[in-house]
């Protein structure tokens, strides 16, 4: 009899064969066998179909599935917290021969990718207009916007791939004719529930700039190179969007 | 567990309907793992619950009987939402899920022998001194004939329960579909596993499968629990008395009403027994 080690690597080895392959396992040629092979493989695709519930409603039950299944033999669950499964999978797509020609679908998996992540990030304090209202210009100048835990942003440069993802979630008909050029997309969790809205590119920019610790005044110079920049009128909205935690550095 | 009758699995379907409840007794069990997660609304809704009711975690890939160390990083996220929730039971499967950096989404069989009861034991040590309190083991289905066995099942989980202190989880419906695919007897089963170390029953419903039919039944728990089943619960109630016991259903959701009403149909028949011993 082979010991535990021995038995776990023959039986997962005949987990991740295929059906039709004969097994050298008399155990993987028991009836029974199948369904730990069905379960297994069910168990991962479905996880995939849950945190990426656009990809799946665009590209149809069958179509996630040959996908799906081809994503799970390459890259397997390593936790069993399926919460966070399918990292990768938006870069997967894009190499997937059988989605090819859909050249919007790699990001809207990272549209749905960023909701997930969203979804089940820490919560923390919210930013609130009234913590700005003693601040002299100077004083913002200086201090850094904190990112909230479940703030995420996306910038897509040619397509308008926001917008598809959008009306796929709200369940609204793709009737109007895409603009075909860039977007960025906030999501973010301000009350509980996770919401999304688009953003100038510069606002991305500068979402970008603060989480890696820049100041406010530094970050406002990183997106001022950026298309949308303007002045920053566009603050209280992300404000308001539930995109900082707090502030930090005040004088 | 005093004071707990049966309860629900509970999805997020029916997290109103679970906050709203109040039938006397009632607790609701949830997948431990759909909660290792950092924050966010799904944490929340369990919170809530939880201050109106008794809750159970079930974990499903701790991978005990595997012959790897159970992951730390998993321990530690049952270690908080033990710490967090409070829970009134704790429990996890006498299977492996886990080989090698993969994660296997099943609750996989192996040969009970000497060494991996060792192994299984140290497993369950681990996690009961990470979390600081004595878990419940439940059997699994089986779907395979394995050969190369020292144990029988029941007296693995004996020799379990006694070296390690945990508790058990007698599952009927995994004792009526293993029964029914290896072969053997559910009833005989079901009169000799050990009352006194069990602290939780859970009860689910089966489906023949699609190819194989009645000769290989799939432990699904997407339909109703099967009325052989109710037999073999009322067989062990009537031997052990009344223990905490679940209706499991994870896929094929009914209303939330439907799954209380037979809820309600387990509880009868553990205040029936308590009604003849008093």
């Amino acid at each position: 009899m082979p010991g535990l080690r021995d038995f776990q690597a023959r039986f997962a080895r005949d987990l991740w064969s295929r059906e039709d392959c004969s097994s050298t396992s008399p155990l993987a040629n028991q009836p029974g066998f199948s369904v730990y092979r069905n379960t297994v493989m069910a168990g991962c695709v479905d996880a995939l179909a849950a945190n990426y519930p656009t990809v799946h409603q665009l590209v149809g039950v069958d179509c996630f599935g040959d996908a799906a299944t081809a994503f799970v033999r390459k890259f397997p669950p390593t936790s069993g917290v399926l919460a966070g499964y399918g990292q990768g999978f938006a870069t997967f797509l894009s190499s997937f021969d059988a989605v090819a020609e859909l050249e919007y679908l790699p990001g809207v998996a990272m549209l749905d990718r960023i909701w997930t992540e969203s979804h089940f990030a820490a919560d923390d304090t919210v930013l609130k207009p009234t913590d700005l209202a003693r601040l002299t210009p100077e004083g913002l100048s200086r201090t850094r916007f904190v990112l909230h835990p479940a703030a995420r942003w996306q910038t897509f440069e040619t397509m308008p791939i926001y917008t598809l993802w959008q009306r796929h979630r709200d369940g609204l008909p793709l009737d109007v004719e895409l603009d075909w050029r860039g977007e960025s997309a906030l999501v973010t969790r301000p009350a509980g529930a996770v919401a999304w809205t688009a953003i100038p590119h510069a606002v991305a920019v500068f979402l970008s700039s603060s989480a890696s610790g820049k100041r406010f005044d530094q970050a406002m110079d990183d997106a001022a190179t950026a298309d949308g920049a303007d002045d920053a009128s566009w603050l209280p909205a992300l404000i308001h969007a539930g995109a900082f935690a707090r502030l930090e550095g005040r004088p | 567990m005093a004071g707990l009758t049966a309860g629900i699995g509970l999805k997020p379907e029916h997290y109103d309907d679970a906050l709203r409840c109040r039938s006397a007794g009632v607790w609701f069990e949830v997948h431990a793992e759909n909660y290792m997660i950092e924050g966010g609304p799904r944490r929340n809704w369990l919170e809530a619950v939880r201050r109106e009711h008794p809750l159970s975690l079930h974990g499903v890939s701790l991978s005990l009987a595997g012959s790897e160390p159970v992951d730390p990083v998993a321990v530690a996220g049952l270690a908080r939402l033990v710490r967090e929730l409070e829970p009134a039971l704790v429990s996890e499967h006498l299977a492996w899920s886990r080989f090698d950096g993969s994660y296997f989404p099943d609750l996989l069989p192996f040969p009970r022998t000497a060494e991996a009861l060792k192994q299984i034991c140290a497993n369950v040590s681990r996690v009961q001194d990470a979390i600081g309190r004595s878990i419940a083991i439940e059997n699994p289905s089986h779907y395979l004939v394995l050969e190369g066995h020292d144990f029988e099942e029941i007296e693995f989980l004996t020799h379990l329960a006694r070296r390690t202190g945990c508790s058990l989880l007698l599952d009927i419906n995994n004792v009526f579909v293993s029964a029914r695919n290896t072969g053997t007897s559910a009833e005989r089963y079901v009169d000799a596993f050990p009352a006194d170390h069990v602290v939780e029953v859970h009860l689910a419903g089966h489906r023949p499968d699609p190819t194989h039919g009645q000769r290989l039944l799939i432990d699904s728990h997407d339909t109703a629990v099967a009325p052989e089943v109710w037999s073999l619960f009322e067989r062990l109630v009537a031997r052990a008395g009344p223990r905490p016991t679940l209706i499991e259903r994870d896929a094929e959701l009914p209303a939330f009403d439907v799954l209380m009403a037979e809820r309600d149909q387990a509880d009868r028949r553990l205040l029936l027994r308590e009604a003849k011993v008093a």
